[in-house]
């Protein structure tokens, strides 16, 4: 390594070494023509909201926002249910995301630092369901909640849904290095019962893992579509699905249905605009970890 | 190995000194240690069990049946929705169209993945504000962006047909060219995932010691140099992972073609089947012509052609992840 730097500094490489990972301006032009085209779609969904069906005859129209949006959004709540639908997608969303964390956070302790007969072997059968896609499984599925008597309740949607594979996953790795084993040895010593442990010492040290795993789960379960759409009618739709009705009548309104997927879409936008650093760091984390 | 096993027996032995039997509080501490870690792992296996090997254990099992929905006593028939299949002109289009559009969106989202990563890995002034602009389509929903797209690419008023024609294109029938469709499908799936699998290429790359580029530069070799023998062998196994994950997904491609096409009455999978795919000709087969007992065959089929790429993806992850370390040896 010294011998590296000594080289830079005698044959004059200095300065282009410095320069290693310094941007050029095309970088920047290029990312922004990156952005700009993550964020049309958003934009160009708005606009359509904004104005009248007349504008999409045109062939390339303006791309100032009109003032219909407000209107547009009024006819979405009378066409579908859809405050229902932002209800019961705030419910599923939430109550999945609090058992997901909960029973993945219990688990990843568990496999993390504590030691029971068959753990490793458990822990391999978690990770090899990882790569069983479960929408294959949605026909008994149907059949069974239909049995139960679940079908078109928030029960069906809910329940499948209450703690992943890939949250027991990431808790467990995560688990692994922040909680060192003299906290629960002190612990221990005290007398506190294993649940007390989980709570008191495991879940303060894991809660970084544990938030970025509730956004993740929030957002999957809030865009989840196919299992609702089998599972629920449409008189109880979450959002996703009540969009999907949205768009499949006779003819297709493209102002009223942009504006349904623009107010979709915007709460999950604040969530991501708030907790978009986080959200970054996580998907990077989990990469290098994984 | 863990603490708590030390610190059970010693309390055991204390416990013994002072009474030849453990206390009640003692056993139940005992009986704590013991059974807790199963109880914590419960909940997975248990949801594990209810909603994914039963599925699939009686998927298996309902594609023996000639079973309509509906129906109470359905006839056994053994292979026969297999035999079906495999002679079903329609199951062949819709893998051919499931494996084309999983080629067009994962090949240049990967090229692009991996150029955006290089960009993003510079240093740049607000570098995290640019990470959070390149993932935003991550966070939209598929259904909000699958309507938004089948706006855009509309054969007769949509956006991009008004582009190519005003710089002088023909304009193309996004929904009735078979190939056309599977380009505006792929095209979709690529604004929602590039982003995130940049994000995952750039963690890669940031793991790439620094001293290698140095060494590197030192030797003279130029931008474009370092990046193909440097950054992009040490990127193997993370590409490898990420085409692993878009395989996966990308099979069960669904809620994109289901909703490319808006026209009424139609099945959602093209007029003439052109862009329906695995899942969504499974979907149809269950829940909208009730043959729950083909569909199951179909499920089964698409599941075992899962299996199939992700082990042939292991043998060769196994395969490339190895060369780099026996050149060096």
């Amino acid at each position: 390594m010294t011998t590296l730097r000594s080289d830079i500094r005698k044959t004059g490489l200095r300065k282009t070494v410095a320069s290693l990972g310094k941007p050029r301006k095309a970088t920047y032009v290029v990312l922004a023509i990156f952005v700009l085209g993550s964020l049309f779609p958003f934009y160009w969904s708005f606009l359509v909201a904004s104005r009248d069906n007349a504008m999409l005859s045109e062939r390339i129209p303006s791309f100032l926002p009109g003032g219909n949006f407000f209107a547009n959004a009024a006819r979405v709540f009378d066409t579908v249910p859809f405050w229902k639908a932002l209800a019961n997608s705030v419910i599923v969303s939430g109550t999945v995301t609090l058992t997901t964390v909960l029973f993945s956070s219990l688990a990843g302790f568990a496999f993390a630092k504590l030691r029971f007969r068959g753990n490793n072997k458990l822990f391999v059968f978690i990770v090899v369901t990882l790569a069983v896609p479960t929408q294959l499984g949605i026909i008994p599925l149907f059949i069974a909640m239909s049995e139960l008597g679940w079908a078109g309740h928030l029960t069906a949607v809910i329940v499948p849904n209450l703690v992943t594979a890939f949250g027991v996953f990431w808790m467990r790795q995560y688990t692994v290095d922040a909680l060192p084993y003299e906290l629960i040895e002190a612990a221990r010593v005290d007398g506190c019962s294993m649940i007390r442990i989980f709570w008191n010492v495991c879940m303060p040290a894991v809660r970084p893992a544990a938030a970025i795993l509730a956004m993740f789960t929030f957002m999957m379960s809030w865009n989840d579509f196919l299992w609702p759409l089998v599972v629920l009618d449409a008189g109880n739709p979450t959002v996703q699905v009540a969009l999907e009705k949205l768009q499949s009548g006779y003819y297709v309104d493209y102002s009223l249905v942009l504006a349904g997927t623009t107010l979709a879409t915007i709460p999950i936008l604040i969530v991501f605009v708030l907790l978009g650093r986080q959200i970054v760091a996580g998907i990077m984390q989990g990469a290098v970890k994984g | 190995m863990t603490v708590l096993d030390k610190v059970a027996p010693e309390g055991s032995k204390a416990g013994e000194r002072v009474s030849p039997r453990p206390t009640f509080r003692h056993r139940l501490s005992r009986w704590d240690v013991k059974v807790s870690p199963y109880l914590y792992i419960a909940p997975f296996f248990i949801v594990f069990g209810i909603v994914g090997l039963f599925p699939l254990l009686y998927t298996a099992y309902v594609s023996t049946f000639k079973w309509k929905a509906g129906d109470d006593d359905p006839d056994f028939i053994g292979l026969d929705n297999y035999k079906e299949l495999f002679a079903d002109s329609q199951f062949w289009n819709a893998l051919v169209n499931t494996i084309s559009i999983f080629l067009l969106s994962s090949v240049p989202q990967l090229v692009f993945a991996v150029l955006l990563a290089a960009l993003l890995g510079a240093r740049l002034r607000g570098a995290t504000g640019w990470r959070v602009g390149i993932l935003l389509p991550y966070a939209a929903s598929l259904v909000a962006i699958g309507i938004i797209f089948a706006n855009l690419f509309g054969p007769k008023y949509g956006l991009v047909n008004g582009v190519l024609q005003t710089i002088g294109l023909d304009p193309i029938d996004w929904q009735a060219n078979r190939f056309g469709s599977h380009v505006a499908i792929a095209i979709m799936v690529n604004w929602r995932w590039t982003g995130y699998n940049a994000l995952i290429v750039l963690a890669a790359m940031q793991a790439i010691p620094k001293e290698l580029h140095e060494a590197a530069l030192i030797d003279g070799a130029g931008t474009w140099r370092r990046f193909f023998n440097v950054t992009l062998p040490l990127l193997k196994p993370t590409l490898i992972f990420v085409i692993i994950t878009s395989t996966i997904g990308g099979l069960q491609i669904f809620t994109e073609p289901k909703l490319f096409d808006a026209m009424p009455g139609s099945n959602n999978g093209g007029s003439t089947n052109q862009f329906q795919t695995v899942t969504l000709y499974l979907y149809q087969t269950a829940f909208q012509n009730a043959s729950l007992g083909y569909a199951s065959a179909i499920a089964w089929v698409l599941f075992l052609i899962i299996i199939l790429i992700a082990l042939v993806n292991f043998f060769l992850t196994g395969r490339i992840a190895r060369t780099p370390a026996v050149k060096k040896k």
